[in-house]
């Protein structure tokens, strides 16, 4: 283990730890805040949040979005809920707490730190508060009192939502309370801009590089510190259930200006999408995990098969799911659920554009509850399958097809969310914190919120507090190092002048990646990948086509400084996947799996948080790791046999 | 029905604000009815690209109808011919083989045009700036469970709580008017128990800013229920006017 990485854990019990630290965190009188500028990128949950609360405390704020408005951010488009440990009675709580720290860590395998998703889940019950004081319109009772749903596989009823809109409405509560800020002065919106790089200073993050996307000038920006709060980068993958602009851009700048990045071949994906449907499919649709409660999963038992999927008898349909896990059936986890799916269509039994798809027949359910009930309980979903696909799944079953989803790995943050440049904060998707090797369903919206509500305000107070000089020289002289270092990419990518779209390449990468660094991995494929995408760098660079234009709008540039971007993290992902000699959570190494295909663990050699360091003298990567150690609970496997 | 269709694009070019726009046609061969309208412009625009020309600009992102990013007139209708459904959410299969699909920018003095397809919608922000929130701060808030909402107040309130601030109202209506998306927030928030004290505030504020920005008056075409893809109904506004 390496010395210098120090995740700042409270000492002693893991209970309380927050509380504790909170107690030895330095305050800045009222008075003197607004001296501060603090530039927020992102404007998701855990960036409109951080905003929001940072502004009303009084500081000034910069946030800065590739978006037109903060309304638009991906996490507009998060479904199922956000979990919560309450319980009506006082007694009670303790208890409830306890069960979401416990999912929350068995949920990720055991690969994150045990203090912080105790301070997850000791937090969660305010989040509530806050965003219903904020007019979040949650489900309700009949008594009046909030509704709850057991979601993604928990046992316990603990998730609040608002219809299948959960992440809108808890958006719309930050940005409004966003915008409140932003009509008292102490915001500063600054909109369709691409943050391109950062200014590091000694070690210390001054500031960042945008891009105005409309007329194209590039930009200083210059605070007192930093916070990262960008999203995931599932579109690594290319086809993900991300929104299209969702991009690695600011983690990987900020990564290879020395920021460590944690775990990044951690991805989830999830088993329930809509598959794609030709060549230009530019993404994938989730389509609620809930469905599994009521559709049965099955393929054709013959090869190939063509038929329609209404013709099939009965006993020409194997119910694989059901007939590989008797206990759980179509239950089973989502990566086992996405794994079995990959497995049988690679053996040529999908169905579907590109045979990759399976069926999920709702019809069995609705044989035994009735049409109506089945609509009320989808309606919505079941709409927009039909918009999209063109068929009527009450009467031909649906096709899914696991999806890129959501993104554990990220950059690496200590307890207080800073990065190990000092005043680089990390918060949401962006950072790797509590989710380990797997998200437990409906703990991101959650994550974020602790994040940008709770936690960042006061570790980022108290980070300023004691580092309060700033050398404006060196400053200004890392902007202009920094600026001239993206005008000269931006240059070399128009230069090219090559026959080929961004979206070429994008596509190419994706197919790379997600046959060989997705649902499952192996060390010859991953080894193989990695030339592959090293070939398909060469390509790229000189083929790529970016057409002439007569104003700074180009978007062109903007997807392929992305993608320039997405084929550097991508090895990264890939190294990680390579160096990760045991199967947890959602990396599952064919190597390492039980006799019946489980998948095995190793926490003799990889109980740890794998750290990685760009060191750009040679341009490589060195491996750190940081230990974990559990304290509140023991080191168990799961079962779903 | 064919598996893939051609399509005659006739869509509105414009560089900049200032410079002037015109129509531009094309042919696209080869389109999936499976695929969307967004992804079949991705086709299009794939071919302009290889031709060295510059690719049509429009706005997009989540893709699934929740974003509110996308949006232009299709044949002159905002969002296009089909009911209850963004821009995004708009697959080919819902045009006939030669079909003509003429595109154009929102037309709207309040949303001025960035480029091609896309325009400035900031407007419907300064109109959530001048009021359309609850004076809360992080920190301070009441146990939830505090004040009971029935299930349909809170179902209520959240109806009028998904518009996605696509702008499709102002581009449908003669006059541009944003009636329908202020009445959507002032009636999210005002259905509610926290929200009942400042309505009158809340009202006053958001209807100035109206006028600030530039947005007509509503004449009750109710064109903006017609064209608002999440079904929002055009009785907010007169709830609202009762404010
Ligand atoms: C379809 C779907 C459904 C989901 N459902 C659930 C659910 O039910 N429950 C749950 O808990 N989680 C769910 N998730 C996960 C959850 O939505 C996300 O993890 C979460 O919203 C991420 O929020 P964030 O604040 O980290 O970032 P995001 O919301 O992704 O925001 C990132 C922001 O950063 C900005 N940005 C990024 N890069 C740059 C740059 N270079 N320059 C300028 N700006 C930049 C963007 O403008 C954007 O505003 C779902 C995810 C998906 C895809
Ligand atoms: S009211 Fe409807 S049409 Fe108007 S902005 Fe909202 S969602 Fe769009
Ligand atoms: S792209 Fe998000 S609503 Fe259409």
């Amino acid at each position: 283990m390496n010395n210098c990485i120090n995740p700042n854990l409270p000492s002693g019990d893991v209970e309380g730890g927050w509380q504790k630290t909170i107690k030895n965190l330095t305050n800045i009188p009222s008075e003197s805040k607004n001296k501060f500028q603090i530039i927020i990128v992102g404007c998701g949950l855990s960036g409109s949040s951080a905003a929001a609360t940072l502004a009303e405390e009084g500081f000034k704020i910069k946030l800065i979005t590739y978006h037109d408005s903060p309304r638009r951010a991906h996490s507009v488009s998060a479904q199922g809920g956000i979990n919560a440990a309450r319980s009506p009675e006082e007694e009670r709580n303790k208890v409830v707490i306890d069960q979401l720290f416990k999912d929350t860590v068995i949920g990720g395998d055991f690969r994150a730190r045990e203090a912080s998703c105790q301070r997850l889940s000791e937090i969660s019950s305010s989040i509530i508060n806050q965003c219903v004081s904020q007019g979040v319109p949650f489900a309700r009772e009949y008594d009046g009192t909030l509704a709850t749903r057991r979601f993604g596989g928990a046992v316990v009823s603990r998730t609040f939502y608002a219809r299948g809109q959960t992440g809108q409405q808890l958006l719309y509560g930050a940005y409004q309370a966003l915008l409140r800020q932003v009509k008292l002065g102490n915001i500063e919106l600054i909109t369709k801009r691409d943050v391109l790089d950062l200014v590091i200073v000694n070690n210390v993050a001054r500031g960042v590089i945008t891009r105005n996307l409309v007329n194209g000038n590039l930009e200083t920006h210059k605070a007192n510190c930093v916070v990262l709060a960008t999203g995931g980068y599932s579109n690594v993958y290319y086809l993900s259930t991300n929104s299209l602009k969702s991009n690695a851009t600011a983690i990987w700048r900020a990564h290879k200006r020395g920021a460590n990045f944690a775990n990044p071949s951690f991805t989830q994906i999830h088993p329930t999408c809509i598959p794609p449907a030709g060549s230009y499919q530019s993404k994938l649709t989730l389509m609620s995990e809930s469905l599994r409660n009521d559709g049965r999963i099955w393929l054709p038992k013959k090869i190939n098969s063509q038929d329609d999927p209404e013709n099939i008898p009965e006993h020409e349909r194997d119910y694989f799911l059901e007939r590989q896990y008797p206990k759980y059936g179509n239950l089973v986890p989502r990566d086992v659920a996405s794994r079995r799916a990959k497995e049988i269509c690679e053996k040529g039994f999908g169905i579907g554009f590109g045979g990759k798809g399976v069926y999920l027949d709702l019809k069995d359910s609705i044989n035994k509850n009735g049409l109506k009930v089945i609509k009320a309980k989808y309606g919505n979903l079941l709409e927009m399958y039909e918009r999209i696909v063109g068929e009527d799944p009450t009467k031909v079953p649906m096709k899914i097809y696991p999806a890129p989803h959501y993104t554990m790995g990220g950059l690496w943050v200590d307890y207080n969310l800073m990065s190990n440049i000092g005043g680089l904060f990390v918060l949401g998707e962006a950072n790797y914190s509590v989710h380990g090797a797997n998200r437990l369903g409906a703990n991101a919206l959650l994550q974020c919120l602790c994040d940008g509500y709770f936690i960042s305000p006061k570790t980022i107070t108290s980070w300023l507090a004691n580092n309060k000089e700033i050398d404006n020289k060196k400053v200004d002289e890392a902007c202009k190092e920094a600026l001239n270092s993206v005008d000269k990419k931006i240059k070399v990518l128009l230069k090219i002048k090559g026959d080929k779209p961004v979206d070429y390449f994008h596509r190419t990468l994706g197919e790379i990646m997600i046959s060989k660094c997705g649902i499952s991995r192996n060390r010859k494929d991953l080894e193989f990948a990695l030339e592959e995408v090293e070939k398909l760098n060469k390509n790229f660079k000189s083929n790529l086509k970016i057409p002439e234009t007569n104003s700074g709008l180009n978007v062109e540039l903007e997807k392929a400084l992305r993608l320039e971007d997405f084929i550097e993290l991508s090895k990264l992902m890939i190294k990680d996947a390579i160096e990760r000699e045991e199967s947890c959570g959602a990396h599952f190494r064919e190597e390492y799996q039980t006799e019946e295909g489980e998948a095995k663990r190793n926490d003799d050699f990889f109980s740890h948080i794998a750290v990685w360091e760009f060191n750009s003298d040679n341009n490589s990567h060195i491996r750190y790791s940081e230990e974990l150690n559990f304290k509140k609970i023991g080191l168990n496997t799961r079962n779903y046999k | 029905m064919k598996d893939f269709i051609s399509i005659k694009f006739k869509v509105w070019r414009q560089d900049s604000y200032e410079s002037r726009g015109s129509y531009e046609e094309f042919i696209l061969e080869r389109v999936s009815v499976n695929i969307s309208l967004l992804e079949a412009l991705d086709q299009l625009n794939e071919k302009l690209i290889i031709q060295n020309i510059r690719p049509i600009t429009f706005d997009h992102d989540c893709r699934e109808g929740i974003c509110g990013s996308c949006g232009f007139l299709i044949n002159g209708q905002p969002h296009g011919p089909k009911k209850a459904t963004t821009t995004c959410q708009l697959y080919m299969r819902n045009f006939k083989d030669n079909a003509l699909i003429i595109l154009e920018p929102w037309r709207a003095q309040s949303f001025p045009i960035i480029q091609d397809l896309s325009v400035d919608r900031n407007a419907l922000d300064k109109l959530i700036i001048a009021g359309g929130y609850f004076p809360t701060e992080t920190g301070k808030a009441p146990d939830a469970n505090l004040i009971p909402i029935s299930p349909e107040k809170a179902f209520s309130s959240f109806e009028t709580a998904t518009c996605i601030g696509c702008g499709a109202c102002v581009a449908g209506c003669k006059n541009a008017s944003s009636s329908l998306f202020v009445a959507a927030k002032l009636a999210h928030l005002g259905q509610l128990p926290q929200g009942i004290n400042g309505k009158k505030d809340r009202s006053r504020k958001m209807r100035k800013q109206m006028n600030i920005e530039g947005f007509g008056q509503c004449s009750n075409n109710l064109e903006c229920e017609a064209v608002c893809p999440k079904e929002i109904s055009a009785d907010w506004i007169s709830w609202m006017n009762k404010i």
